[in-house]
């Protein structure tokens, strides 16, 4: 056994037999024993069967052999793939050292389409995917009437009704509530030296049973706290439940806390218990809002306050959303908005509409986020299509060494795992650098409180998200490293071998292939830049709408007062008094132009009272629509900026004059349609109001959403609910604020630190969401620009690298530089030009499907089209001018010599 | 001494099977002729065990073997030591010599040993 013979090489040609194998080694053995016995004097028929003999059972031994030889078969193939995958990793590495150019862009591409990949959908799973932060929060509804005009007033619902419905349904097992019309900073802390603002809600004593939230400390509130009084005055103990983010920050996580009273407005109230960190309240119910404290919400004392709850419920296991509908709806008529009024009853029929909670939270986002995840799905794409266009350039600078490999016996399997070795290291490596830089933007998401988003506080990288990283990571290696590693692995290996590689017909095929790329990468940049162009012009058409005043120079603080008096005379004499006296010493501060104090500011919660009609006409029932009510000062038109026609109210107008009013446009328009509505009576049953001026009509609830009745009373005639002063000045807020809050101090002590708010901050608040989604589809849209420039410039590049003789040639015959540089130009543009007019194709129907997350613009848009094909174009000719000038400056016979 | 009847140990085939091939690579028949032969006719070694054991060797990749030709110019299936199987044939020498050495000071014993507790 010295040299490996000639059969040897064959003998296992269609790849390893171990059954084969096993029958040659014994057949062998019985041979030279045979061979021992003839030796020794047998006859060789005889010597055969004597060794058979000798050997025992030939068969049995064989299937044992057999199936060990499969074993170690196996097991070497295994040993031999992780070997061969090891080799490929090794010199995946190898290479990509050697082009560091290639890997840094290829990376920061993937990184970018992978990092944004996976935030979105950690957005999109933890707002539309993942269920409530609640048990079995399936079951969980919001009960609401059909959208109103008139705000949370028709959104809401009386303490009768509340009472009358949880104790009529039949379906839910719980029905809860909290109160609508909390203002932020509606409470004081005090006790702890200079009084600190804190923001309450009043909720029905089941609230937290209802949504399922279990205490981290203490306990929730019992039943008899939940009919109890919170308000100073009345006898009960009150209580309070503290949130948990409230509890770390201003009771420093006092373990103790439970059973301990803190002071409230000025009274002690016994903490109960502390909620959870997975509660946020905020995140679910008034996206960008906080809640501090909770308050068990006094039925008794709300009773005559018409509607001011919110229902929520929770149905009985298997009970779905219109049986829910069917048995509200059996109920209606039998509900009294105050039972001690009987024509109040039915006045709830088909305002009962229950709607999963998980809709009411999250409906609104849902076309935008799927937009969001498609637009960063065609990012996904694009940078696929841009490394499979690198790849495909390496790969054809790299078809020697294919072929080289493949003549050396390399399969052509082995040549595609190779590549998709290198495509799928280059996007795990992505992948980890995409979950960090996701990591990154969804920790600074979270936090970002102002944004108007639900359940941002949830929002993180879970498992969920890294296994969506994981399967699009390999996504990507497949669309980017499956193409090029086809096409290199089918090429003929000995024509490459054979060509000098520039102008062979692979060549050829390649540009083909790579032409295709950019055309397509350009067309989904067309795209997501037509998309984000509507998008952009809808956001400049919000902040075009006249919101009805002017917020900036103005700034707001909750004022804290006390009208504590005998009768309700007494009581208005005081308020005036205390206003008159505020808005004169606020008025002074230097800097400061006008000051007003109401009760509600736009853009926030709003409410409304009844449905006054005008004097002397007939109105059908329903006809007219419940105005929203805003109590205000003198002054505080001014202050706000709102339009106005008419008288403002004067410190003249008191309780015994006459009743006076300012209505807006819209309502002037629907109650005394052509008429100046000045000076005209408004009847609120038996009350008159005389009309003194009329206003702008103010965006109350959203800048989007379209304009209803409001009416403004004095605060002179009407008690406000609260005193929200808002300033006028040109001075910055943070200037002022210090000022401001001694001012108030020395009028009132108690008046707590409150946070002294720009009215452009409220308007911000609310374009928030569509600004965030604005931001995000415009940064993918940048995105998909810089890739499909990177594509364009790739395949020019390329281009006049293998022309270089071809132009050489040209040169030498008498064309100019400048004639050169426009053919290559020409030659960009055409692509770009097809690439152009496809994605406008596409544009159009996505645009068309987008159409309602526009807002006052057509998916027609032409500014928006021009807008992409002017911005493609510019980036092409740039992208196309520096390969020109290289082709240009191409010595004509230095490009001869070279061939 | 019917030399078909010696029933092997556990364990020491695949010793003696390492051992035939400290000298370079063997085929399975040359196999038990050297154990044969060494054994002066004493050890028989029946190929319904050899060669599943060498089998097992190969898979445990304590044998490579490889095709090649006998001295006869027949195609045969060498066994080679592999580095492994060289520092496992070590290491059982070693328990087989203290083995059998224990074994052997028991069976060469005269008389009782003296209690221990006596002392």
């Amino acid at each position: 056994m010295t040299t490996t013979p000639f059969w040897r090489r064959y003998a296992r040609f269609f790849g390893a037999d171990p059954a084969a194998d096993v029958k040659d080694e014994l057949s062998f053995h019985l041979e030279a024993k045979a061979d021992d016995l003839i030796r020794q004097g047998m006859s060789p028929e005889a010597a055969r069967k004597e060794a058979e003999r000798q050997f025992g059972d030939l068969r049995a031994v064989e299937r044992v052999g057999q199936k060990i030889g499969q074993k170690t078969e196996k097991r070497r193939r295994i040993g031999d793939y992780w070997n061969d995958l090891l080799h490929d990793v090794r010199y995946t590495f190898r290479t990509l050292r050697r082009d560091p150019g290639f890997a840094i862009v290829s990376l920061l591409i993937l990184t970018l389409a992978i990092g944004a990949n996976v935030a979105v959908f950690s957005v999109v799973n933890t707002i539309l995917l993942r269920p409530l932060p609640f048990p079995r929060s399936n079951e969980l509804v919001w009960i609401a009437p059909p959208p109103s005009e008139c705000g949370w007033s028709c959104a809401t619902y009386s303490a009768d009704a509340y009472e009358e419905f949880s104790s009529l349904s039949r379906v839910y097992q719980g029905v809860t509530g909290y109160e609508a019309f909390t203002t932020p900073e509606n409470f004081r802390l005090t006790g702890h030296g200079e009084p600190v603002p804190a923001s309450g809600m009043e909720v029905i004593g089941n609230f937290f049973q209802v949504l399922g939230v279990q205490p981290a400390l203490g306990r929730l509130f019992t039943p008899e706290e939940a009919r109890g009084p919170v308000t100073p005055n009345s006898t009960g103990t009150p209580v309070v439940l503290l949130a948990n983010a409230y509890w770390r920050r201003q009771f420093q996580s006092d373990p103790a806390i439970v059973g301990k009273a803190i002071e409230l407005n000025g009274a002690p109230v016994t903490v109960v218990g502390v909620l959870p960190e997975s509660f946020d309240y905020g995140a679910v119910f008034a996206p960008g809002a906080k809640a501090d404290l909770f308050v068990p919400l006094s039925l008794d004392t709300e009773r005559m306050w018409g509607n001011i709850v919110t229902l929520i419920g929770r149905l009985k296991p298997g009970v779905t959303v219109s049986q829910a509908l069917d048995d509200a709806n059996r109920v209606t008529p039998d509900m009294y908005f105050n039972v001690k009024y009987p024509e109040s009853k039915g006045r709830y029929k088909g305002d009962l509409v229950p709607m999963p909670l998980k809709d009411y939270v999250t409906g609104k986002l849902h076309r935008s986020l799927i937009a969001l995840w498609l637009a960063v799905g065609t990012i996904l794409l694009i940078a696929g299509v841009n490394l499979s266009n690198l790849l495909l350039a390496r790969a054809a600078a790299r078809a020697k060494e294919f072929a080289m490999r493949g003549a050396l016996g390399a399969s052509r399997g082995r040549i595609i795992r190779q590549l998709l070795m290198e495509s799928l290291v280059l996007s795990g490596a992505g992948a980890v650098l995409g979950l960090g830089l996701a990591f990154a933007v969804i920790r600074w998401l979270a936090h970002q409180g102002s944004l108007a988003l639900p359940l941002l506080n949830s929002l993180r990288i879970d498992s969920q998200a890294v296994g969506w990283s994981v399967l699009v990571a390999i996504l990507t290696a497949m669309i980017f490293g499956l193409l090029p590693g086809l096409r290199m692995a089918g090429g003929n290996l000995q024509e490459v071998l054979k060509d000098s590689g520039a102008g062979a017909g692979l060549g050829r095929k390649h540009e083909r292939i790579r032409a295709a790329l950019v055309i397509s990468e350009i067309a989904l940049a067309c795209v997501l830049l037509v998309s984000a162009g509507l998008l952009l012009r809808s956001f400049s058409k919000v902040l075009e709408v006249d919101l009805g005043f002017e917020p900036d120079h103005a700034s707001s603080m909750n004022v804290e007062y006390d009208e504590s008096a005998p009768t309700d005379e007494a009581r208005v004499m005081k308020r005036t008094a205390i206003f008159q006296d505020v808005l004169a010493r606020v008025s002074a501060i230097p800097g400061v132009q006008a000051a007003g104090i109401s009760d509600y500011l736009p853009l926030g919660p709003n409410r409304s009272w009844d449905t006054p009609v005008p004097k002397g006409k007939v109105f059908a029932p329903g006809e007219l629509p419940e105005p929203l009510v805003y109590v205000v000062s003198p002054g505080f038109i001014r202050a706000m900026g709102i339009g106005l026609q008419g008288r403002d109210f004067t410190w003249a107008d008191g309780p015994k004059s006459e009743k006076v009013i300012i209505i807006n446009a819209s309502m002037a328009r629907r109650f005394w349609p052509g008429e100046d509505p000045v000076n005209k009576i408004l009847m609120r049953g038996d009350e008159q109001d005389r009309v003194v001026g009329v206003v702008d009509d103010v965006h109350e609830e959203s800048i989007e959403s379209s304009l209803g009745a409001q009416v403004y009373y004095p605060c002179t005639q009407q008690g406000p609910s609260r005193a929200q002063l808002v300033v006028r000045s040109s001075l910055p807020p943070s200037t002022l604020a210090p000022t401001l809050l001694r001012t108030l101090r020395e009028l009132n002590p108690n008046q707590p630190a409150s946070e002294f708010r720009p009215i452009r901050m409220i308007v911000d608040h609310a374009v928030s969401p569509r600004r965030f989604f604005m931001l995000l589809v415009a940064a993918f849209a940048g995105l998909g620009l810089v890739l499909a420039t990177l594509g364009i410039y790739g395949v020019i590049s390329y281009s006049v690298t293998r022309q270089t003789s071809e132009i050489g040639v040209r040169m030498a015959l008498g064309a100019t530089a400048g004639r050169v540089q426009r053919g290559v130009l020409a030659n960009t543009l055409r692509l770009t030009g097809i690439g152009i007019a496809i994605g406008t194709v596409m544009a159009i129907i996505v645009a068309k499907a987008i159409t309602s997350l526009l807002f006052a613009t057509s998916p027609w848009d032409f500014p928006s089209y021009l807008g992409m094909a002017f911005a493609l174009l510019l980036v092409a000719v740039a992208s196309g001018y520096i390969p020109a000038r290289r082709a240009s400056a191409i010595n004509p016979m230095q490009a001869l010599r070279n061939n | 001494m019917d030399t078909a009847k010696l029933e092997f140990l556990r364990g020491t085939l695949d010793v003696l099977i390492l051992k035939s091939l400290v000298w370079g690579p063997q085929h399975g028949y040359a196999i038990t002729n050297f154990i044969l032969r060494q054994s002066d006719d004493t050890l028989l070694v029946e190929e319904g065990t050899l060669y599943p054991a060498l089998w097992r060797l190969e898979s445990k990749g304590l044998l490579s073997a490889e095709w090649g030709l006998s001295e006869n110019n027949r195609k045969a299936k060498f066994y080679r030591l592999t580095s492994e199987g060289r520092r496992r044939l070590r290491q059982e020498i070693k328990t087989w010599q203290a083995y059998a050495a224990a074994v052997a000071k028991v069976l060469a014993a005269t008389q009782l040993p003296e209690p221990e507790e006596a002392r």
